[in-house]
């Protein structure tokens, strides 16, 4: 059986969110099974058209850090987060979003975007991931 | 045996190993996948992915800012 990894999704910070996105896919394209759990503030990156929305997680700057980062990222030719997603889709990666998270923030399943979404699921859907998993991170 | 042909030249992480394994996945066994890029890790990290995944290397070049990497499933 392939290795797996596992990672949580707590931040929705764009910066975050790239890291999260990169080491998954780059776990998938080395042979690994890999699934995503968005929780909190993650969880809201989910939503319909929201998962580049986050502020950086350091020197925002009221939008202005961001869109230097965002411009840089451009000229370096990085991909985009939706594209990033795509891909870790294409590739077989798991997408779980907390069903906690959904309740507390009073997120419904119609604000999501529901294609992404493979299982919804509480703790214990994450610690029977988590358990299997060669690499367990929380980003 | 067929050969994929993948072009990532201006691609930066982690686009290279992502659409190296998209095309191991499409390959049949004994197909042949080039890899033509200009990310310096990629030259590293490919090889590196290719041995995990037991996919067998047959060459590795590198023409100024472009390598190309051979595989074969």
């Amino acid at each position: 059986m392939a290795e797996k990894a596992t990672i949580i999704v707590h931040s929705g910070d764009l910066d975050k969110m790239y890291s999260a996105l990169i080491v998954a896919n780059g776990a998938l394209s080395m042979g690994m099974e890999v699934s995503l759990y968005f929780t909190f503030w993650g969880l809201l990156r989910l939503k319909k058209g929201g998962l580049s929305k986050g502020p950086l997680s350091k020197l925002n700057l009221f939008g202005l850090g961001r869109a230097m980062i965002r411009n840089r990222m451009h000229k370096a030719n990085v991909a985009s987060l939706e594209r990033l997603m795509a891909d870790f889709k294409e590739l077989g990666g798991k997408v779980i979003a907390c069903e906690m998270t959904m309740e507390i923030m009073g997120v419904k399943k119609s604000d999501l975007n529901e294609d992404l979404i493979d299982l919804y699921g509480a703790v214990g859907t994450y610690i029977q991931e988590a358990r299997e998993s060669a690499i367990t991170l929380l980003i | 045996m067929s050969e994929i042909k993948v072009d990532v030249r201006g691609e930066t992480c982690p686009i290279p190993l992502v659409e190296m394994r998209k095309a191991l996945r499409k390959a049949a066994e004994g197909d042949f996948i080039e890899i033509i890029g200009t990310h310096p890790a990629s030259l590293k990290e490919i090889p590196m992915a290719a041995n995990a995944l037991n996919v067998k290397i047959i060459s590795e070049e590198q023409q100024g800012e472009v390598w190309t990497i051979k595989l074969q499933k």
